[in-house]
């Protein structure tokens, strides 16, 4: 059973490989809030396409990067974000009051929270990177 | 289903929100129930540009909800051929009404002074615009998004100086690479001391059966993307045609002379994508991603010193500002078109003016004290550039009879056989044969867009249809836009969306219909709109169409004028008009 304890060191995480391919249709943001909350909405998704300066501007792509030491969990004063011996990160919904110490300790502000007070946290699950027309998102394997 | 009405009174600086399920349950949405808002709105016979005359902004059930649903209407007695005012542009516009919780948008009155709109979800301010009076529409977008709300989601509206100055064919930027470009909304924000709206919001839209609105979206996504339907728009993009139609002879060259142009190979869409293009960029919520944009550099100095400018190309800017004005370079027409964009001008409109303008001088209809010693030739970009200025500016009868449009112009001066109108509004860039020039002739806004003529015409190239067959399709297309213009869907996608696809998306939100129910409502939309046009005057009979269209050899031809009288007959019948 070599190949599971393979699988279960490797996480797999979401990787902007070509930040400069974006045509900023917000397909991603989309697909993220479709297939994760069943809802057509830019604010649930946890991942964000910001303009700079515009259309005329580059897009930026704001993803979680799936840190190895996450801030977020650290933050986090009611557990959570809970942080798995494989490096995931957990998101336990009931637990979080929307205190917002999470997004603010992520420097990047890949966490933000959603209408109900509760935090928009990406599971890396990938739904986004299939609905990108341009090969701007990729899966990796997180090297432990 | 948000079925939500904004109404903001600039008189009075007041706003409230309506619910109209009575309307959205009728007309479903988009062109649907924004024609019946102007007919509600508008008064019979109000001038354009009074107080009187409202501005209307429509989304429909699949805005921002399934991939290229992109297209905010607008609605508006036009002050171009003062009768239906109706314009369709992308961006992120419609997307942020959706978020906003609006599907409909009315404006009514005007304001005193100079003011823009900002709307923030339910919260409607109208705010202090004099500063930026007199600002060409790109840079007025730099300075709202400084101070405005919602980066990312928002979507800002702006004339340039074109709408300020009431030239009749000014349009509506929109997020600087789209636009209300047809029949005069600009000069309608004008005319209410409107420069600007920006919209944004944070709602957003539960859907009733995830799943299989999750199968339909799949499904139209993959179409899109994955298969060739719409390789034309994500490559070349419309550019594309240039070569094309030049090949076919329906390229108009020099104000129609001609129907191919010896330098189409310069301003191509390959030429344009091998050698300017630097990026695309999409609208909203669609994957396609066929806004072209072309970098114009041009040296300033012997120093490696350059001035970088951004700016999008499209076909029928080509034609109007490249081939019909003669222009060889694409430096030449990108400059023309970033002046457009500058002064907030509809491309096609000025280029259709200019040209007229320019065989006028050449036949020595007007002469140089009437263009104040501008020398309009066919390719002198420069003097195109100094006539663009003076359109705004209108320093003299000449410049302010030019902006009232082609057929005013020819009005006051003559040439009137090759001033290129239909319907009161400057014709595409199409020479292709009998179903573009009576398709705009009957269209509801003359445009191009309504029934695709051109098309009709190239399948007519390859395999003669008789007159019955051309007026049928044209009706076919013409009712069935008034229903994919109430989704609002970009009509580059039409192909995609089938009417069995409409039927499941619709059904995925909630929203019941068969292909009948669909049918029969496209056809009541376009009576509707032609309610409005008879309403105010327009009288099919009294079509005034220029003689060049049948003196130039089209790519079907020489187009006889008893073909189009009697496609007349048929559609008049066919229609129940008798």
């Amino acid at each position: 059973m070599a190949g599971s304890d393979e699988r279960k060191k490797r996480r797999r995480r979401l990787k902007v490989a070509h930040p400069e391919r974006c045509i900023g249709c917000l397909s991603c943001m989309f697909a993220c809030s479709r297939i994760n909350t069943g809802r057509a909405s830019l604010d649930r998704s946890a991942i964000r396409v910001k303009t700079q300066g515009g259309l005329e501007g580059d897009f930026a792509v704001v993803i979680c990067r799936a840190c190895k030491d996450p801030p977020c969990v650290r933050a986090c004063p009611r557990g959570a974000l809970e942080k798995r011996e494989n490096g995931r990160v957990v998101f336990k919904r009931e637990l979080c009051d929307g205190c917002g110490a999470c997004a603010e300790a992520c420097l990047i502000r890949a966490i933000s929270i959603d209408a109900e007070g509760k935090a928009i946290k990406c599971k890396h699950c990938g739904a986004c990177v299939a609905f990108c027309p341009h090969g701007v998102l990729e899966m990796e394997e997180v090297e432990e | 289903m948000l079925r939500r009405v904004l109404y903001i009174d600039l008189d009075k600086k007041e706003s409230f929100v309506e619910d109209r399920y009575d309307l959205f349950e009728e007309w479903l949405g988009g062109t649907g129930v924004a024609t019946q808002l102007l007919l509600e709105e508008c008064p019979e016979g109000a001038d354009p540009l009074s107080p009187r005359a409202p501005i209307i902004f429509g989304i429909g059930p699949l805005t921002a909800l399934f991939p290229a649903m992109t297209k905010t209407v607008a609605a508006f007695k036009s002050p171009l051929n003062g009768e239906l005012g109706e314009s369709y542009a992308g961006g992120r516009l419609a997307m942020a009404m959706r978020f906003a919780g609006h599907e409909g948008l009315v404006i009514r009155g005007a304001a005193e002074s100079p003011c823009y709109i900002s709307i923030r979800d339910d919260e409607v301010k109208i705010k202090d615009a004099t500063s930026i009076w007199g600002v060409p529409a790109t840079v007025v977008g730099y300075i709202l998004r400084d101070v405005e709300a919602g980066v990312g989601r928002r979507s800002i509206i702006r004339i340039g100086p074109g709408g300020e100055r009431l030239v009749r064919y000014a349009g509506v930027v929109v997020d600087t690479y789209r636009h209300f470009g047809r029949l005069g909304l600009g000069a309608v924000f004008g005319s209410k001391n409107l420069k600007a709206i920006v919209v944004s919001g944070t709602e957003d839209v539960e859907l009733p059966n995830s799943k299989r609105y999750r199968d339909i979206y799949n499904q139209l996504f993959k179409t899109v993307v994955q298969t060739d339907a719409m390789e034309k728009y994500h490559d070349i993009g419309t550019p594309i045609n240039v070569n094309v139609l030049n090949q076919m002879k329906g390229l108009p060259t020099r104000n129609f002379q001609d129907s191919s142009f010896e330098a189409a190979e310069r301003i191509s869409g390959e030429n344009l994508a091998d050698n300017y293009l630097f990026r695309r960029v999409s609208c909203a919520h669609c994957p396609i991603g066929c806004i072209h944009i072309g970098m114009l550099k041009t040296s300033f100095s012997r120093h490696h010193e350059f001035e970088i400018r951004k700016i999008s190309y499209d076909y029928e800017l080509i034609y109007a500002l490249g081939s019909n004005l003669g222009v060889t370079t694409p430096e030449g027409m990108l400059e023309l078109i970033e002046a457009c964009e500058r002064q907030g001008l509809d491309a096609i409109s000025t280029g259709v003016v200019l040209a007229w303008a320019t065989e006028a001088l050449d036949r020595g209809i007007i002469t140089e004290e009437e263009t104040l010693g501008v020398p309009l030739k066919w390719d002198g970009v420069e003097g195109y550039l100094e006539a663009i200025e003076r359109i705004v500016k209108a320093p003299n009868d000449f410049y302010s009879t030019l902006a009232r449009g082609v057929v005013a112009a020819s009005d006051r001066y003559g040439g009137k056989d090759f001033a290129m109108a239909l319907g009161g509004n400057e014709v595409a860039g199409y020479h292709t044969g009998p179903a573009f020039i009576f398709g705009l002739a009957v269209g509801v806004r003359h445009s191009h867009l309504d029934n695709a003529g051109y098309s009709i015409d190239q399948a007519a190239a390859k395999k003669p249809l008789t007159p019955e067959e051309m007026v049928d399709a044209i009706i076919a297309e013409d009712d069935a836009r008034g229903v994919y213009n109430s989704l609002i869907g970009c009509l580059f996608a039409r192909g995609v969306y089938t009417p069995d696809r409409i039927v499941e998306a619709l059904g995925s939100v909630g929203i019941e219909k068969t292909k009948d129910d669909l049918q029969i409502l496209g056809r009541k939309i376009f009576d509707e709109k032609y309610r409005f046009k008879l309403r105010e005057g327009f009288d099919l009979s009294k079509s005034r169409i220029p003689r060049r269209f049948y003196e130039t050899a089209s790519t079907v031809g020489i187009v006889d004028p008893e073909t189009i009288e009697t496609m007349m007959e048929i559609y008049r019948e066919r229609r129940g008009w008798g």
